[in-house]
């Protein structure tokens, strides 16, 4: 396996709704090729750490960040730094499956047209070994023009993956990717992470601590915007440094 | 506890079959019409001879000439015409206020297109007459009554209906497309052109028949600004005659084969119509995709 470096490093990140503080004072670093959970009570700002590794939170007006996220020693944040560029290199999973209402086909090699792929050629490659890479290529290869709608929610799911996967990201954000999924599919998906490590760096929010443990190399630990605890999965659950942490795994509270 | 239920479902049952029934009046109603206009329409249209009636180019109930190729093809000019300024000024508008506008644009324009929408028709005829058919006879010669004034009033009549709708259905493109889009590294304007268009097409469909529908059926203000010549438009400074003012200028003092003549010409613009409605509604969809995606339309699962 490839040796693991940070390949992001977040220096005192602040991020403001308004007035109020979602994010305060994040200092973390996240390794490259390797599943990195973070968990915590909802509305303790997860999605929002997440959404400010890609930018997306740029789409709130209201949203006012500060601090750094270095990203190739490169901050995301600075004035002039290429939104098309980080967020093709930093990819995102939605907590609900949101496949765009067109063919499958199309699903996927929408990233690479808007990225200016024409070659019919090179689209059919780039399809074909998106929808492999996210495991759902034997399901669905003989159908790649029906609609995306028609497929079930895990699969939805999994194509939403492929998707970020044809854009040939270096790094995936996942937000509660199956929480809206059965208990196979939810399981499909943690083997497809499972695989996606060796070539990806992932990021994911859960609320389940099982999958947290089960599929993750390190856990962050949030409370109040805060991240109270940043350890190797294992000693996280197994040896909670702060009591808050314990009392959220053991779940006495949250 | 027992007797809540029952109730409560024979009230749910009872709704039901009244929201079938509301539908069965309106589907009642459209069927009445087709057939009170073809049983009243079509014998005249035989009397006449078909291909007379459809093809001749001269009305004249004194002489015995009931031709309404001149109004046929005048009604098709000032719809499609219609239909281009509609659609050019009203798509982009609907985008404009769904999408890019400011907050204070969106408080100016929205009101400005309700207020377009409230104007009764004989209003806009009153305003083509009194401004656009002198403007068109200065800017352009002749007698300014023309074609060009019946497409420029249809034009701006059928707009309300063009950017109301259309914004509706661009507003209701599920932010999780807009999302995943953005998040895939598309700017904001290829998210829209591909994401956010093709996702409201069958909303912006609809909002383009409803208009067509309007322009191609409306009366009083075309009557105002047409000229009402029944002939063969050369250009469109032309006086024209459409299908509409055909039947309201002559019925009522028309009898005999003439009156059944301006029924059959109400029974040639439902059926123009119709046509027109399958043809667009065809055309749009096929434009974006397959008849599967179609199928699968914007639901959500
Ligand atoms: N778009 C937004 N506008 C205003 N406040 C927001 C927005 N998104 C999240 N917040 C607030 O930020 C805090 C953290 O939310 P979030 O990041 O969604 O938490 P989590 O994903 O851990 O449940 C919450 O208090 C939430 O109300
Ligand atoms: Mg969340």
């Amino acid at each position: 396996m490839m040796k693991k470096y940070d390949i992001i490093e977040i220096n005192d990140l602040n991020l403001f709704y308004g007035d109020t503080q979602a994010l305060k004072d994040i200092s973390v670093n996240i390794k490259s090729n390797s599943v990195t959970a973070l968990i915590g009570p909802s509305g303790c700002g997860k999605s929002s750490f997440l959404k400010s590794l890609n930018r997306m939170n740029d789409l709130v007006p209201i949203a006012k960040t500060t601090g750094e996220v270095m990203l190739d020693d490169k901050d995301i944040f600075e004035q002039g730094y290429d939104i098309v560029a980080l967020r093709k290199r930093v990819g995102m999973v939605f907590q609900k499956p949101n496949p765009f209402p067109f063919s499958i086909y199309d699903n996927v090699a929408y990233g690479p047209r808007v990225h200016g792929v024409k070659n019919k050629k090179r689209l059919d490659e780039i399809v074909e070994k998106s929808l492999k890479q996210a495991a759902l290529w034997d399901e669905v290869s003989d159908r790649l023009k029906d609609s995306a709608m028609g497929l079930s929610g895990g699969q939805q799911q999994r194509l939403c993956i492929a998707r970020v996967l044809a854009v040939e990201p270096g790094v995936i954000l996942m937000d509660e990717p199956t929480s809206a999924l059965d208990p196979i599919a939810t399981l499909k998906v943690e083997d497809l992470i499972h695989e996606l490590k060796k070539e990806f760096t992932i990021v994911i929010v859960t609320h389940n601590m099982q999958q947290a443990a089960r599929i993750s190399d390190e856990t962050a630990f949030f409370l109040m915007g805060e991240i109270i605890e940043f350890e190797k999965t294992s000693d996280l659950f197994e040896n909670p440094k702060d009591k808050r942490t314990e009392d959220y795994i053991t779940g006495r509270f949250g | 506890m027992q007797k809540k239920k029952l109730l409560k479902k024979i009230a749910s049952y009872g709704v039901e079959k009244l929201f079938l029934l509301s539908a069965c009046v309106a589907v009642l109603a459209l069927l009445v019409i087709g057939v009170y206009i073809l049983v009243s329409g079509l014998p005249g249209m035989f009397k006449i001879g078909v291909g007379q009636f459809l093809f001749g180019e001269k009305w004249s109930p004194s002489e015995g000439y009931y031709g309404i190729l001149t109004m046929i093809i005048a009604s098709l000019a000032a719809t499609i015409g219609a239909a281009v300024i509609g659609v050019g000024i009203g798509v982009p508008t609907a985008v404009f206020l769904a999408d890019i506008a400011p907050k204070w644009a969106v408080r100016i324009l929205r009101p400005a297109v309700e207020l377009l929408a409230g104007i009764p028709s004989v209003v806009y005829g009153y305003f083509g007459l009194v401004v656009l058919v002198p403007f068109i006879s200065n800017t352009f010669g002749g007698a300014g009554n023309s074609l060009l004034a019946i497409i420029i009033i249809l034009g701006i009549m059928i707009l309300p209906t063009i950017i109301n709708l259309s914004e509706l259905a661009i507003r209701a493109v599920p932010r999780s497309f807009v999302e995943g889009s953005l998040g895939l590294g598309a700017s904001r304007m290829q998210t829209f052109l591909r994401v956010s268009l093709p996702s409201a097409k069958s909303g912006i469909t609809a909002s383009i028949i409803l208009g067509v529908g309007r322009a191609i059926g409306e009366t009083m203000a075309v009557i105002l600004v047409a000229g009402n010549t029944p002939q063969i438009p050369g250009s469109i400074l032309d006086s024209v005659r459409t299908l509409t003012i055909n039947i309201a200028f002559e019925m009522s003092y028309a009898s005999g084969i003439h009156r059944e003549a301006l029924f059959a010409t109400g029974v040639v613009l439902f059926a123009i119509i119709m046509i027109l409605n399958f043809t667009l509604q065809a055309v749009l969809n096929r434009k974006a995709g397959t008849r599967k995606r179609r199928r699968a339309g914007v639901k959500p699962r």
